[in-house]
């Protein structure tokens, strides 16, 4: 059982970083909406306050490892461009997309989305990290500001399943492939 | 009010709301010029090449390190003015929505090359 090592990065990026702020974004949301839906709700623990402290600076930090290994480590092999001479496009997914009209549209719409749309993820959550640290309990007592932080997380995740979306199905179509091979357990024939 | 409910809301209706505004309207200026930089990057050949800030990424690292760098210093210029004022919190949830919604919308490559 063998994986090259950008199709380890790509796993780490898409599986790990994007997929674990996916989940995290839905529990992010059920939380703030089930403590600070209303103010007739009970009072808000200190406890539970830094909890959420925690959680939501959790969530930036990954919105940021998503977007800058994707960006700075996997979209580069992406794009590479094949040498002259007739290479196999195997390699070069961008160029294997945009090979033939049943794929390229993956590259067109969706990747051309997915890499704008994605960078709208940790601008979102920072700053609802950021004002959460700031106002804590006291949002449950400012309904403005508060529905204001609860709309962009919800955007924060619409926008990271329209970029892993996106992500999963160009893998499917053009994989990222290359580098060195890791072998995780060696097989046995029969 | 029990003494519980009395810690839990601390000068909660007198705290200054501007600190919260400016990293809320910073966030929707900051998710529409990721589109913006974007859409000018695409169209515009030497942005095109200005926006080239690490070659292996092309266009995208210099539209995104743009976005953030604008993003993050009108969050600064925001929280210096307003941190320790109360803003007028609906007009700055509309506008940092509306931007945020026009963020996300011209990204969408078949709107985004109607300009």
């Amino acid at each position: 059982m063998e994986i090259t090592a950008r199709s380890l990065w790509t796993m780490i990026h898409g599986m790990g970083f994007g997929a674990l702020y996916l989940m995290a974004c839905s529990g992010a949301l059920v939380e703030l909406h089930r403590r600070y839906g209303s103010p007739l709700r009970p009072a808000i623990e200190v406890s539970d306050e830094r909890f959420l402290r925690i959680y939501l600076i959790a969530m930036s930090v990954l919105a940021w490892l998503t977007v800058l290994t994707g960006a700075y480590i996997i979209y580069p092999w992406y794009r590479a461009v094949p040498p002259a001479g007739g290479a196999s496009l195997a390699a070069f997914p961008q160029r294997l997309l945009l090979s033939s009209p049943a794929t390229s549209g993956w590259h067109y719409i969706g990747m051309e989305w997915k890499e704008h749309v994605a960078w709208i993820v940790p601008i979102s959550i920072t700053m609802a990290a950021s004002v959460f640290v700031r106002h804590g309990r006291n949002l449950k007592s400012q309904p403005e500001l508060r529905s204001a932080v609860l709309a962009f997380v919800w955007v924060s995740l619409l926008a990271a399943g329209i970029a892993g979306f996106f992500g999963a199905m160009i893998n499917k179509n053009a994989p990222v492939e290359g580098g060195a091979t890791l072998r995780l357990v060696a097989g046995a024939t029969r | 009010m029990s003494p519980l409910h009395l810690t839990a809301y601390p000068k909660a209706r007198n705290f200054p709301n501007g600190g919260g505004a400016a990293a809320i309207l910073a966030a929707g200026i900051g998710a529409f010029l990721v589109a913006a930089f974007a859409i000018l990057a695409d169209k515009i050949a030497v942005i095109k090449s200005l926006m080239i800030f690490y070659k292996p990424t092309g266009p995208l690292s210099g539209v995104t390190t743009c976005a953030i760098a604008a993003w993050l210093l009108v969050w600064l210029v925001l929280h210096t003015f307003w941190r320790s004022r109360m803003v007028d919190m609906g007009r700055v949830r509309t506008a940092a929505l509306v931007l945020l919604i026009l963020g996300v919308l011209l990204t969408f490559p078949p709107i985004a090359d109607v300009f």
